[in-house]
């Protein structure tokens, strides 16, 4: 177990990159205390696997150094840094049997017979697999599948840190959920770093204590899910996280005052900008929207159930600003008022929040 | 339960390949499992002989040495073909222009004709005028593969190795590049050898193709013709009279069309036979 620090890292996958776009991995340094279990979140393409696979060796990132527990281990190759990976597509030797299979790592490292049998019968009995120890692994399911991949990561007990790389991906609904508490309870259990990447807001936050945020081959934030939750520092952390995501309405400045729609805003704290943004935009997520007696005017235009509350969309000239309405309570028709909850609404300048 | 409908019209749609299949394999062998049975003097005349043939060919020792050559040819030809062409295909570049140039290099043996291909390797192993022959008789070798029974093995294998190896690539390559990253990338986090790779996770995703190659390279192998009688005509001597050429040359040289069909027929079920048996086996091992 180690902590694991990336130090200026940056990657393009271009032989000669010249332009921004060229960068597969902005210039970022992050540090992950011994044991956290951390999400790397961010939709499609957003640089989250190329990150990953530069923690576990597979990849030599252009620039920047990884260090494990200070040691620099940039240009060491995957085995030699004892790191585990699971992948998005099961991985399993087909020839071999289960045990073989989650006994192969330790084999390959020249383990004794002893070791490996306690370790082999230790990984199958937490993950469900002792009955079909001695099945072909070829001729398992998809999650049995994954659960074989995830065993031979666990099965060496010193690894430096556990690596996950969508893993759910494949793996149907109701056994997604029931493998994502197998994580988390392997992680308490062990204690072993663990870092997760995923595109999936729900997978991220529930597993991890720290998230960090991608876009674009960039971290935009790094935080709790909370932090992530009631702060977001970039707009697209505001959108990318919570369902719907949050609010954001162009506004105007009146001394220290956001201004949208004619009413001033009241804001967590008040504006004061060093330079003139290209963009100031209000960020209120749903479910800090009320209806009120007074406040901006607008249409209700759509009402969705979705059970627990309803999601009620309401326009205020071309703006559509979303709220959450707790069951039992009833839209009003029509024209309507709404107040923004002064503590979670934030000012955004060219998408970064303004503190 | 749900009433079937029936409709026997449906059996007239099959008639199509019923027919076809009649006319160009049926047909054809049933002629020649009469052939096997019977005697002929010409004129169309026959007589009922039984099982006479079958019982001549099965004790001719000419039979049982061009079969036990044919065992050897196509054993040694296996036995290079298959770990060469895995082992090609495996060097081949996996991206980037070099593969289509190491693709059309490999495709190349196979779109030659092949009584092209023996005269090619004829003139190619001439012992006076074609390179390869000169270089290994300027190496200190007696090498002359119309008079030394070695040399003409040694020339006709070289030739179908050079043939038919591609073969194997193309499909070993078709193979390999098929499996996903993933498995070389969880591989060397598991820390294997490059030779537990190998034989864990390439060879596994190789074993179907393989299986087909081994078939085919097999059949092939086992009624060639075409290259050893350009080549070496069967000798010197009978020394490289495989199978096909000892046929061709009882039924078109002597006429003998009675032991000619039978010994057909014998070569037939034998090809057959053991690519079944092979198959089976291999498919089994697939299923536990």
């Amino acid at each position: 177990m180690a902590r694991i620090s990336l130090r200026n890292i940056r990657h393009s996958y271009v032989e000669e990159p010249s332009g921004e776009e060229d960068w597969a991995l902005k210039s970022m340094s992050v540090d992950w205390a011994d044991g956290t279990a951390c999400a790397l979140l961010g939709p499609s393409g957003c640089g989250k696997t190329t990150l990953l696979n530069i923690i576990s060796g597979l990849l030599m990132p252009t620039e920047g150094e990884v260090l494990f527990d200070d040691r620099d281990v940039t240009s060491i190759p995957p085995d030699a840094r004892n790191i585990a990976q699971v992948f998005q597509f099961p991985v399993v030797y087909d020839t071999m049997s289960v045990y073989d299979n989650l006994a192969f790592p330790l084999r390959n490292r020249g383990v004794d017979k002893k070791t490996i049998d306690r370790r082999v019968r230790e990984i199958a009995n937490m993950l469900d697999l002792e009955a079909m120890l001695f099945t072909r692994a070829a001729g398992l399911t998809a999650d049995g599948k994954q659960k074989i991949s995830l065993g031979r990561g666990l099965v060496r007990a010193d690894v430096n840190a556990i690596l996950f790389d969508e893993p759910l991906t494949v793996i149907d609904p109701h056994l997604k959920w029931m493998l994502r508490s197998k994580l988390k309870e392997l992680h308490q259990q062990f204690g072993a770093t663990m870092i997760y990447v995923t595109h999936d807001q729900t997978e991220a936050l529930t597993f991890a204590e720290q998230v960090i945020v991608m876009h674009e081959g960039a971290v935009v934030q790094i935080g709790t899910p909370i932090e992530l939750f009631e702060r977001p520092h970039h707009t697209f952390v505001g959108h990318f996280i919570g369902s719907p995501g949050m609010n954001l309405l162009p506004c105007e400045l009146d001394g220290e005052h956001a201004e949208f729609a004619g009413h001033s805003i009241r804001t967590e704290h008040p504006v004061r900008l060093k330079t003139t943004p290209d963009t100031l935009q209000i960020g209120v997520r749903p479910e800090f929207v009320k209806f009120a007696e007074s406040g901006i005017e607008v249409d209700v235009t759509k009402v969705t159930d979705i059970g627990r509350h309803a999601i009620v969309e309401t326009r205020s000239g071309d703006n559509i600003i979303r709220l959450l309405l707790p069951e039992g309570q009833s839209a009003p028709a029509g024209r309507a008022h709404l107040q923004f909850d002064p503590k979670h609404t934030q000012v955004y300048a060219d998408g970064w929040i303004v503190e | 339960m749900a009433r079937k409908t029936t409709n026997q019209k449906a059996w007239f749609l099959v008639i199509p390949v019923v027919l076809l299949v009649a006319f160009n394999a049926i047909i054809p062998l049933m002629t020649v499992v009469n052939y096997s049975f019977q005697e002929t003097f010409g004129d169309n005349v026959f007589f009922w002989e039984g099982v006479k043939w079958y019982e001549q060919v099965l004790r001719s020792s000419r039979f049982h040495d061009s079969l036990l050559r044919q065992i050897i040819f196509t054993s040694i030809i296996l036995v290079i073909e298959i770990p060469l062409g895995v082992a090609i295909a495996l060097a081949m570049p996996k991206k980037g222009i070099w593969v289509s140039v190491c693709l059309v290099l490999m495709a190349l043996p196979l779109l030659i004709p092949w009584n092209v291909v023996g005269a090619m390797w004829n003139i190619y192993a001439l012992p006076e005028l074609g390179l390869l022959g000169r270089i290994i008789n300027g190496m200190g070798f007696d090498y002359n593969f119309t008079q030394g029974p070695l040399a003409a093995w040694f020339t006709t294998i070289m030739m179908d190795v050079w043939h038919w190896t591609s073969l194997v690539v193309l499909l070993a390559y078709a193979a390999l590049s098929s499996i996903p990253d993933a498995y070389y990338q969880a591989a060397k986090i598991d820390g294997a050898t490059p030779w537990a790779v190998f034989r864990y996770i390439q060879l596994p995703k190789m074993k179907r193709v393989l299986t087909i190659a081994i078939l085919l390279r097999f059949m092939d192998s086992f009624m060639i013709y075409t290259e050893p009688f350009v080549l070496t005509g069967g000798g010197p001597g009978n020394t490289t009279t495989f199978l096909s050429i000892d046929l061709v040359k009882i039924a078109l040289g002597q006429f003998d069309l009675g032991p000619a069909a039978a010994m057909s027929l014998i070569y037939f079920l034998i090809v057959l036979l053991t690519s079944w048996i092979f198959y089976t086996l291999m498919m089994n091992n697939e299923e536990k």
